[in-house]
């Protein structure tokens, strides 16, 4: 049977390349536009060094595909969806984009991948955190690469009950985003082992957060887990480290942290964070040597996003001159084919519901004395394979996902 | 005899003065009208709807700033209650025409409008402007908090559907003639609110409110109801906006976005009619405009900087600059 379903994948697959060899790259162009939020709260985790990453790779791949023109259009989604849609609309609609890139807020992501549903054509996600965008939202036209959720409540919560974290107190963003991730998390630190002895929700957002912090380290929990985003996390993070959490003993577990978020704490206020990452850039000497150059080009060390994007755009790339096409379904089936080994990812590989699952790494902050420089700010303390990372697709509720 | 002779001259020239002005007037509102027919042809429709919806919201923020003088700070919460309950409609009950779930949308705002209305009504000044403002973040804090709004990620996938079960709404351009249609219906309806007897109470309370209490107007219902009618407006645009879209989201119920339509106001010309029209016009395409272009990590303080400059320097506003420009030379 299964010898069967392979013999058919691989004959739809090479008609499918035969198919894909007739076609043609439309308008002898492909046209890649870049939405991020360029000027607002996720600047600098996408933003304009995510186009900065996007021209490089463009660079890197030669300029042209199968002698066609590659564009850049780009947009500032400002976070918001209605901005993002009325723009990939007229993207789609009137400029002929073939792909769609970056995208951080989930709800710009969701809007946005509705749109490339509707006009077939493809999104590669790098920003977004929400797991639902493969799951509830997902479509054919939309591939998610870099990270989802369900790896960080996953990886960080399983990962510290085993380093010894058994006892839980959760700090949790009163809305549908942190009350999920608690969820998830209190499943994981119970499957593992763990107990969740306390919870306390903060509004969203929140500046002060001295009152949480203290419960929390009155609580007596070996962890306290951070179930927030964004600014909620590093103004949690800058509170815990004025009294003294991690030196007095408990571990601070955020789920969603960015290499700039940390860069931004500075390594004496966030040290002792452990957090699950879907890259870093001093992992090994493929992404070191990445590094240097987008360092280069840009002056900072690149977040996991701006890595995501440079590797997914170049297997899209890959993808069109393998194909010679630049029909949204003709190359994302070829994505699905082809495994990615490069500098973001090994053995990575992107299924049918979109998710491009690949190893997570847990790691934890340096102290300011182990810090050799202001980047040198992550220990990976171990490796999430990707199977146990990411949702299993036997509990999915996409729609191509036939459960 | 000479008297009555001259008086009847003077009435003469007074009403063909009259009838010059309402000529230009009409003029300029026909041009406006064959523009806004042709404008779909050459600009993407899309972002016309945009403009249109944005427009019509600053015109029912008006209508309560411009002309009763009353800042709501809180206008997004009507634009959002709107935009979620015509959304929400559509999405759950595929047997709705899309213009009952946009009544429908209205109507929720106008009740909240009403509420929001008899609570803050007696309030004046900033305070009035922060009690709009602190309900607001409470409608905000309901939508954040309720599961059927999809939270953080919005409600999406809204079907534009069929109008009257006639017209697939899916085709940009019936789309776009419907929108137009409402919008020029609720701008005529304003002009009309404005220019009423009803019109003239609301002005004088906003130039001088206890003159108008002393010649004996119950000033609070005349606010209240200029308060509901501007909600309903308000919550209108909204609901045409998650139908454009097909989607509503958080930014609508954002305090931002109260901010935005006063900026919008501002810009325009408030206490004119087309200012709001003409301010979002503006806005909107500033935004967009700069948003592709290499200033895009400039947006929010070239916004603010034109706001800044607006304030201190062209208080009247766009509108306000041009009519005055207008009296001044060729009046």
């Amino acid at each position: 049977m299964t010898m069967m379903k392979k013999l058919l994948t691989s004959a739809v697959a090479s008609t499918l390349m035969v198919g894909g060899a007739q076609a043609e790259i439309s308008g002898d162009t492909v046209k890649i536009g870049y939405l991020a939020d360029m000027s607002g709260t996720y600047r600098d985790l996408a933003g304009p060094n995510g186009l900065a990453a996007l021209n490089m790779a463009i660079k890197d791949f030669g300029g042209t595909v199968n002698g066609a023109k590659i564009e850049v259009v780009s947009a500032d989604d400002r976070n918001s969806p209605d901005t993002s849609s009325s723009t990939v609309r007229r993207w789609v609609e009137n400029d002929n984009v073939d792909l769609v890139a970056g995208m951080v807020a989930s709800s710009v992501s969701i809007a946005v991948s509705k749109i490339l549903e509707e006009n077939d054509r493809l999104g590669i996600i790098s920003g977004s955190a929400a797991s639902s965008i493969t799951n509830e939202h997902c479509t054919p036209n939309h591939i998610h690469y870099v990270y989802d959720t369900y790896p960080l409540a996953n990886g960080t919560a399983s990962a510290v009950v085993q380093e010894g974290g058994k006892s839980w107190y959760m700090l949790t963003a009163d809305y549908a985003f942190g009350h999920a991730l608690e969820g998830d998390v209190t499943r994981v630190v119970e499957a593992s082992g763990g107990e969740v002895i306390g919870t306390v929700r903060h509004p969203f957002p929140t500046q002060d957060f001295s009152s949480f912090i203290l419960q929390a380290q009155a609580s007596g929990a070996d962890v306290v887990g951070l179930a927030n985003a964004g600014a909620d996390t590093t103004n949690a993070i800058t509170t815990a480290s004025e009294f003294g959490l991690t030196q007095s003993g408990q571990t601070l577990a955020a789920l969603l942290l960015f290499l700039t978020d940390v860069h931004a704490l500075g390594a004496e206020t966030a040290q002792g964070i452990q957090l699950t990452t879907g890259w870093y850039w001093d992992m090994n000497d493929e992404a070191r040597e990445w590094s240097d150059r987008f360092m280069a080009e840009t002056g900072v060390r690149p977040t996991m996003v701006h890595a995501g994007i440079y590797s997914s755009t170049i297997q899209y790339l890959n993808a069109v001159a393998a194909t010679g096409s630049d029909d949204a379904q003709t190359v994302r089936q070829q994505m699905m084919d082809t495994p990615i080994n490069d500098m973001f990812a090994k053995n990575g590989r992107i299924r049918v519901d979109g998710r491009m699952v690949h190893d997570m790494y847990l790691a934890e902050v340096k102290t300011p004395e182990a810090s050799e420089n202001e980047w040198d700010l992550y220990q990976i303390l171990r490796t999430i394979p990707a199977d146990e990372a990411y949702r299993p697709l036997s509990e999915s509720k996409c729609k191509l996902v036939n459960n | 005899m000479n008297q009555s002779v001259n008086s009847a001259d003077i009435h003469k020239a007074i009403v063909e003065q009259q009838a010059l002005q309402d000529r230009r007037k009409m003029m300029l509102n026909g041009a406006l009208l064959l523009l806004l027919l042709a404008a779909p042809f050459v600009l993407y429709p899309v972002f016309l709807m945009k403009i249109l919806c944005f427009a019509l919201f600053a015109v029912a923020f008006n209508l309560l700033f411009g002309f009763t003088g009353l800042l709501s700070f809180g206008h997004a919460a009507f634009l959002a209650t709107g935009s979620y309950t015509t959304g929400f409609l559509l999405s759950n009950y595929s047997g709705l025409t899309t213009e009952v779930g946009i009544l429908a949308g209205t109507l929720a705002s106008t009740l909240l409008g009403m509420a929001f209305a008899l609570l803050s009504i007696r309030r004046q000044g900033i305070y009035f402007a922060m009690v709009t403002l602190a309900l607001a973040q409470l409608v905000f804090f309901f939508f954040v908090q309720s599961e059927f709004t999809g939270g953080e990620d919005g409600m999406h996938g809204i079907p534009r559907g069929e109008l009257f079960g006639l017209i697939n709404l899916e085709d940009n351009l019936n789309m776009y003639y419907f929108v137009l249609a409402v919008f020029i219906g609720c701008y005529l309806l304003v002009q009309r609110v404005v220019s009423s007897p009803y019109g003239q109470v609301l002005k004088s309370i906003k130039q001088n409110e206890a003159r108008a209490v002393s010649l004996g107007y119950n000033v609070d219902r005349y606010k209240v109801l200029a308060f509901v009618i501007s909600a309903a407006l308000a919550g209108l645009a909204g609901s045409m906006k998650s139908v454009v879209f097909q989607l509503a989201s958080l930014n609508d119920a954002h305090w931002h976005m109260s901010g935005e339509v006063i900026l919008m106001t501002l810009v325009g010309g408030m206490g004119t009619l087309l200012g709001p029209v003409v301010g979002a016009t503006f806005v909107v395409n500033v935004e967009y405009q700069l948003s592709q272009g290499p200033l895009r990590d400039w947006v929010d303080p070239i916004l603010g900087g034109i706001f800044v400059l607006t304030v201190l320097a062209f208080r009247s506003g766009i509108v306000g600059e041009v009519q005055k420009f207008v009296k001044k030379n060729l009046g």
